[in-house]
């Protein structure tokens, strides 16, 4: 899964995306998955992270991953 | 190199909570580079807020409902025209079109006043009641709609589209109806408003997105503007909107002012489905309220309307800054009792 290209994100975790005029505000974990799907990374990468980081076992973080990334989806943020 | 000063005038000056664009209008005009502007704005009534806003009118003069005809509408202007020497006009409301574009020809030979306005032709075949085949014809998807000048046509129409559908009134007005009740009721009420007939239009679920832009009369798009209205009022008016990044709707844009050799400015008010595709419900053959955003975004399309009247060189633009917004606000201004006295009496502020 990529975000679509367009979309803007700034450092304060605000979302825009100009195609539909929509914006949202992201918390620091959902900043850091958009910059990583922005970048490329896989979702193992992704969770690694992500695990490092905030020190959550593997399992929640795949779960969170997989929902928040349905919602990137549903909300027309990714191609 | 000095500049030209044109002598510019703006009817809409309604600055309302459904407001007209003459206000819009006035500011990109004085944001223009290329010209300098003394602005005479026109009024129907003596509550416009246009007429006391001193920094951006320079004078008022009220002129005639467009029910008084085009003859009284010409004396009026050879008044007005005597003491201001007029060289440009932005009529704005659609109700007052019919009449501008009927003695375009005269104000321009006899007035030295220049408009750009569609043809009466584009006028009528863009009209709300002739969209459907309009965009049938231009290879442009269109809700069904049907136009009806008895309310008991309602419920057969409504069993062919279903329900919610759209109720418009001819010039203004749209409302949503969840029952032939509803329907009625609204018909009702828009007919003794706006007269009839009344459009009943199939319901599009998605979201309403919008283009102001303008065509030089030759299947040229000048400029062209998409914007998503992020707050809407009960009237249906955009409160806040932002400019979009949106490929397809420019080239509906294009492909519609090409198709037509659309002249002078519109704004296509379009649905956008969440399948992504676009049905058009409106072309409004003027500038909108939300039209300074045009010029906040990089493309003051009205001082290119201007320009292109006047005969000056117009460069099509073909950018826009993506994501600027804008947010209307509303303010009470102080009038002198003395002001509304002039306006209300003598006819000219």
């Amino acid at each position: 899964m990529k975000m679509r290209k367009n979309i803007a994100l700034s450092d304060s975790g605000f979302i825009f995306n100009p195609s539909t005029g929509d914006s949202y505000s992201a918390n620091p974990i959902g900043q850091m998955i958009i910059q990583a799907l922005q970048n490329g990374k896989t979702d193992e990468e992704i969770t690694k992270s992500i695990e490092e980081e905030y020190m959550i076992d593997a399992s929640t973080v795949e779960k969170d991953l997989y929902d928040f990334k349905n919602m990137l989806k549903n909300y027309k943020l990714t191609e | 190199m000095s500049k030209p000063k044109y002598t510019i005038a703006v009817t809409g000056l309604n600055a309302v909570d459904s407001p007209g664009p003459g206000i819009s209008v006035i500011r990109a005009l004085r944001d223009a580079k290329s010209f300098d502007v003394r602005i005479i704005g026109l009024s129907y009534e003596s509550l416009e807020p246009g007429i006391y806003m001193h920094d951006l009118v320079d004078k008022t003069y009220q002129v005639p409902y467009p029910a008084a005809g085009q003859s009284i509408l010409f004396e009026r202007f050879e008044y007005i025209n005597s003491i201001e020497n007029i060289d440009f006009l932005f009529p704005n409301f659609d109700a007052e079109l019919f009449n501008f574009i009927a003695i375009q020809e005269q104000f321009e030979k006899e007035l030295g006043i220049t408009m750009v306005l569609p043809t009466q032709e584009q006028f009528e075949a863009r009209h709300k009641v002739n969209l459907f085949e309009y965009g049938e014809k231009h290879g442009i998807k269109v809700p069904f709609a049907k136009m009806v000048y008895n309310m008991s046509e309602i419920p057969a129409i409504a069993n062919d589209i279903g329900y919610p559908l759209v109720v418009k009134g001819k010039f203004y007005d749209a409302k949503i109806a969840y029952t032939t009740d509803q329907a009625m009721q609204h018909f009702n009420k828009i007919s003794t408003q706006w007269g009839l007939p009344v459009l009943i239009q199939e319901f599009v679920h998605g979201s309403e997105v919008n283009v102001c832009g303008i065509g030089n009369g030759e299947g040229v798009t000048l400029g062209a503007v998409p914007m998503r209205k992020l707050y809407i009022t009960d009237k249906g008016k955009a409160w806040a909107g932002v400019t979009l990044d949106d490929d397809n709707l420019i080239n509906v844009t294009h492909k519609l002012v090409k198709a037509t050799k659309w002249r002078g400015p519109f704004e296509l008010e379009f649905i956008k489905t969440s399948d992504d595709e676009y049905f058009l419900i409106e072309i409004n053959p003027r500038f909108p309220a939300w039209c300074y955003l045009t010029a906040g975004s990089g493309q003051n399309q009205i001082e290119a309307l201007v320009n292109l009247g006047k005969g000056n060189k117009v460069v099509p633009f073909e950018t826009y800054d993506v994501g600027k917004m804008f947010i209307r606000y509303s303010y009470d201004m102080i009038v002198n009792l003395s002001e509304f006295e002039q306006i209300s009496t003598i006819g000219e502020i």
